[in-house]
């Protein structure tokens, strides 16, 4: 009888086994697959003409989509003109002031906006940037990337200069050192390789962003290096060109998908060796 | 002294402006929303007519497009995030293995929703259309159902990693008691392991809703961008961010384009209200779990 049992109790055990390890690659799977389709569908298409040339009216062939790249870079570089210096000191201030009631509310606002979808904070940037300018832009695209950055940089840097060890600040301030100098030549630069993994995981976040783009950076058949006119950007191509019914349109979105694939990768692995180093160090 | 001063200013003059961001988002959603408040007033929660021309809009239809995607994407992915956290949780703890799914899991949740999107179009809305004619209803394959398969796709890393790094929290006495005790993994799992990372798994789920509500760009893709009220699971549709993402270029007139500011007003709030509740409830976990 008890035999019986316990063999019925291992039963359930292997089978529940079964059913987890089923599910699971079940989910990493179709997952895998996705990327592994991407790759296969646009690694084709890239080609030097493909980085370097301007796109072409539908039917002709060999259209490129430097204007995206480029739109791509002047909307990363206003997002972080903007989102690290403010979130870097974001961080150092809530790394500072721990307790203090300010930081409390800082904190909440600060996780609270990085739960925001992204699509809202492109209506703010609508209402706050292109609205008083009267005109779609690079800047408010920036502005709007920027505002979706500005979060994850607060938050990773808070956590890195947490980790700095006390008694380096202390050593520094015992030497006569003023506090602003060791913050800003101690505590900061002991956190960098941190910081810039943050900043880099925002990057790759904020480059694949779409959304808030539609009504802000707008989207722009030709190239512009204008930081005050509308600028395409690869996210935005991706989507203008796969709901479009060209065979030719549909091809380079897909090539500019695996572009757009490596960059966020590469974003995150880098910025994963870059924390894993520098995590051994403390 | 002075420079000291200055910086000590500096530091806390950004935490109010950090502070500060949130209300002033808020604000200027409301105040953008306010036209539409006062043409609409709730008439525009209940109403389900969406008419640019004869200025009527009622966001019902979008409320529940909204609504039915998230909850049914959060259902399906649920077993397959579950499963996910708890092989990596309980069954590879540690090792190459799982460092490499774990890695793999992170790296896949950055892809950029477009082109999750793109290959929801390409893949999934031939598949559903093939479906559909088999079950004789109209062939959109585009719709409701669609967006749900490619929103449940998307919310499984999410979800899996908060579930996961829950699940990890349960104390290892706790489980080691119930295994000296002759209980199978299965039966720990079950009796231990779950019960105790119960509301952290509820706080992973409800974090995992506030992404799929406010998921805009593969929902917009594959949903068939239809603003009736939907009269089946396949038909095609609209959710709140597919609709702005759609529609807020083409906006003319005060109350249309104040509308859709007001759906933005509606998602910035739930999505909220959802982060403040379940990030409550992980860090209050956490802290008991540690103790």
């Amino acid at each position: 009888m008890s035999d019986k049992k316990t063999a019925l109790r291992l039963a359930k055990n292997k089978v529940f086994k079964f059913i987890v390890v089923l599910f699971s690659l079940g989910s990493i799977i179709p997952l895998l697959f996705i990327l592994l389709y991407i790759f296969k569908k646009g690694i084709g298409v890239i080609n030097w003409k493909f980085l370097v040339g301007l796109p072409k009216p539908p039917g002709v062939t060999g259209g490129g989509i430097a204007n995206a790249i480029v739109g791509t870079l002047m909307l990363i570089l206003v997002a972080s003109l903007f989102a690290i210096p403010l979130g870097v000191s974001g961080g150092v201030f809530l790394s500072e002031y721990r307790k203090s009631k300010l930081a409390y509310f800082t904190r909440l606002s600060v996780e609270i906006l990085q739960g925001i979808p992204s699509i809202v904070i492109g209506i703010i940037a609508y209402l706050w940037v292109v609205k008083p300018m009267g005109k779609f832009s690079a800047f408010s695209g920036g502005i709007a990337l920027g505002m979706i950055m500005l979060p994850m940089v607060v938050r990773s840097s808070e956590e890195v200069l947490k980790l700095v060890p006390r008694t380096l600040k202390e050593a520094s301030l015992a030497l006569g050192i003023p506090y602003h100098r060791t913050i800003l030549r101690v505590a900061v630069p002991s956190a960098l390789p941190g910081i810039v993994s943050g900043v880099l995981l925002g990057i790759a976040r904020i480059a694949g962003e779409t959304a808030p783009l539609l009504f802000t950076a707008f989207g722009n058949q030709f190239m512009n290096w204008n930081l005050f006119k509308p600028v395409n950007s690869l996210p935005l191509l991706i989507f203008n060109y796969a709901m479009s019914p060209y065979d030719e349109w549909q091809r380079a979105a897909w090539g500019a998908s695996v572009i757009l694939v490596i960059i966020v990768l590469l974003g995150n692995i880098i910025s994963r060796m870059i924390v894993n180093k520098w995590k051994t160090r403390f | 002294m002075n420079k000291e001063r200055t910086f000590r200013a500096i530091l806390i003059l950004v935490g109010m402006i950090l502070s500060l961001l949130l209300l002033a988002i808020f604000l200027s959603l409301l105040w953008g929303s306010f036209p539409s408040i006062k043409a609409l007033g709730w008439k525009f929660f209940y109403s389900e007519e969406w008419n640019p021309i004869t200025n009527k809009f009622g966001a019902l239809p979008f409320l529940i497009g909204t609504l039915v995607t998230s909850f049914l994407a959060l259902a399906i992915s649920f077993p397959f995030s579950l499963a996910v956290s708890i092989y990596l949780g309980e069954y590879m703890r540690a090792g190459k293995i799982s460092t490499l799914l774990k890695v793999t899991i992170d790296l896949i949740s950055a892809v950029p929703s477009v082109i999750y999107g793109f290959w929801g179009l390409i893949i999934l809305v031939p598949l559903v259309r093939n479906i559909e004619m088999k079950l004789n209803i109209p062939p959109y394959g585009v719709g409701i159902f669609t967006a749900t398969l490619i929103l449940s796709v998307m919310v499984i890393p999410y979800s899996a990693t908060i579930v996961r790094e829950v699940i990890e929290l349960v104390p290892d006495d706790l489980k080691e008691a119930a295994y000296s005790l002759g209980a199978t993994k299965y039966e720990v799992i079950k009796d231990v392991v779950l019960p105790y990372a119960k509301s952290g798994i509820f706080a992973g789920l409800l974090l995992s809703l506030g992404r799929a509500l406010g998921e805009t760009m593969a929902v917009t893709m594959v949903i068939g961008n239809n603003n009736k009220l939907p009269k089946s699971l396949f038909a095609p549709a609209n959710t709140m961010a597919s609709l702005i993402a759609n529609e807020f270029t083409e906006a003319v007139g005060n109350v249309y384009l104040s509308s859709l500011i007001e759906m933005g007003l509606l998602l910035f709030i739930v999505t909220a209200i959802i982060n403040i509740i379940g990030k409550y409830i992980i860090n209050r976990t956490t802290v008991q779990m540690r103790e």
